[in-house]
């Protein structure tokens, strides 16, 4: 079977709050270089992409991250992901 | 039991969602209902406005009910949460345990609004009563001290 037939065209981004502010989209799709294997690998990646992109990871221990809609934490692998949302830690009830 | 849970943008009426959850069974002893309203904060806020993330909400709110439903035995559990523009004196969230006796309402009850605070995706931002627009709310420490309480109450 073709790999790359099975593999999705791009990586969904959503961004909430004052991190969709910061970087100052709602969604994107994007296509991260290869050997992008982790939430923290693709947070040291987004900052490269500009000013806006460096103010919401200026503190990465605060954002956090969820993977097809589930909590994920730095270390977890992207591996296979639709859709990843980055947000500053909830604020509801 | 499945657990109730529904995320909307229009207000909610307690009575009627206890009597949803109420009718036809007597075997109900105890319900515990935990409504969170949209506080002025001595006339400084016009309003709050919940953003959240359609879906993963639903689905978080949905794991912590159901974590709360294995732990408890209960006959009925209901969340709802709204989002959109909340008004000073405005309902914000529900929350709903029912069982035959009070300590497990109570403590379900608890637990989903600990979990809820801390794992559902949500932020509120503050709109200010000068007109203009405040900050995002920060998120407070105690409420993972609160929410983390469960992990040791075992």
């Amino acid at each position: 079977m073709n790999k790359a037939a099975t593999e999705p065209a791009g990586l969904r981004l959503v961004y909430f709050a004052w991190v969709r502010e910061r970087i100052g989209l709602t969604d994107e799709t994007v296509t991260p270089p290869a050997g992008t294997t982790t939430i923290a690998e693709l947070v040291r990646w987004l900052k490269t992409r500009g000013e806006g992109y460096e103010l919401a990871f200026e503190n990465e221990a605060i954002v956090r991250a969820a993977i097809d809609q589930t909590h994920a934490k730095p270390a977890t692998s992207i591996a296979g992901a639709r859709e990843i949302a980055f947000f500053p830690p909830m604020t509801g009830g | 039991m499945t657990p109730l849970v529904r995320i909307q943008r229009e207000d909610f009426d307690i009575g009627s969602e206890i009597a949803a959850l109420t009718r036809g069974n007597p075997n109900i002893g105890a319900v515990v209902s935990f409504a969170g309203l949209c506080r002025d904060e001595s006339g400084r806020l016009a309003a709050l406005e919940l953003e959240h993330y359609p879906g993963m909400a639903e689905t978080e709110i949905a794991r912590v009910a159901a974590e709360a439903a294995a732990r408890w035995p209960l006959s009925g559990l209901v969340a709802i949460h709204r989002f959109g523009l909340i008004k000073p004196g405005e309902q914000i969230v529900l929350v709903i345990a029912t069982s035959s006796h009070r300590r497990e309402a109570f403590e379900a009850a608890d637990f989903l609004m600990d979990y809820l605070k801390t794992r559902a995706p949500f932020w509120k931002r503050e709109h200010l009563a000068d007109g203009t627009l405040g900050g995002w709310v920060e998120a407070k420490t105690d409420d993972d001290d609160s929410a983390r309480r469960w992990e040791t109450n075992r």
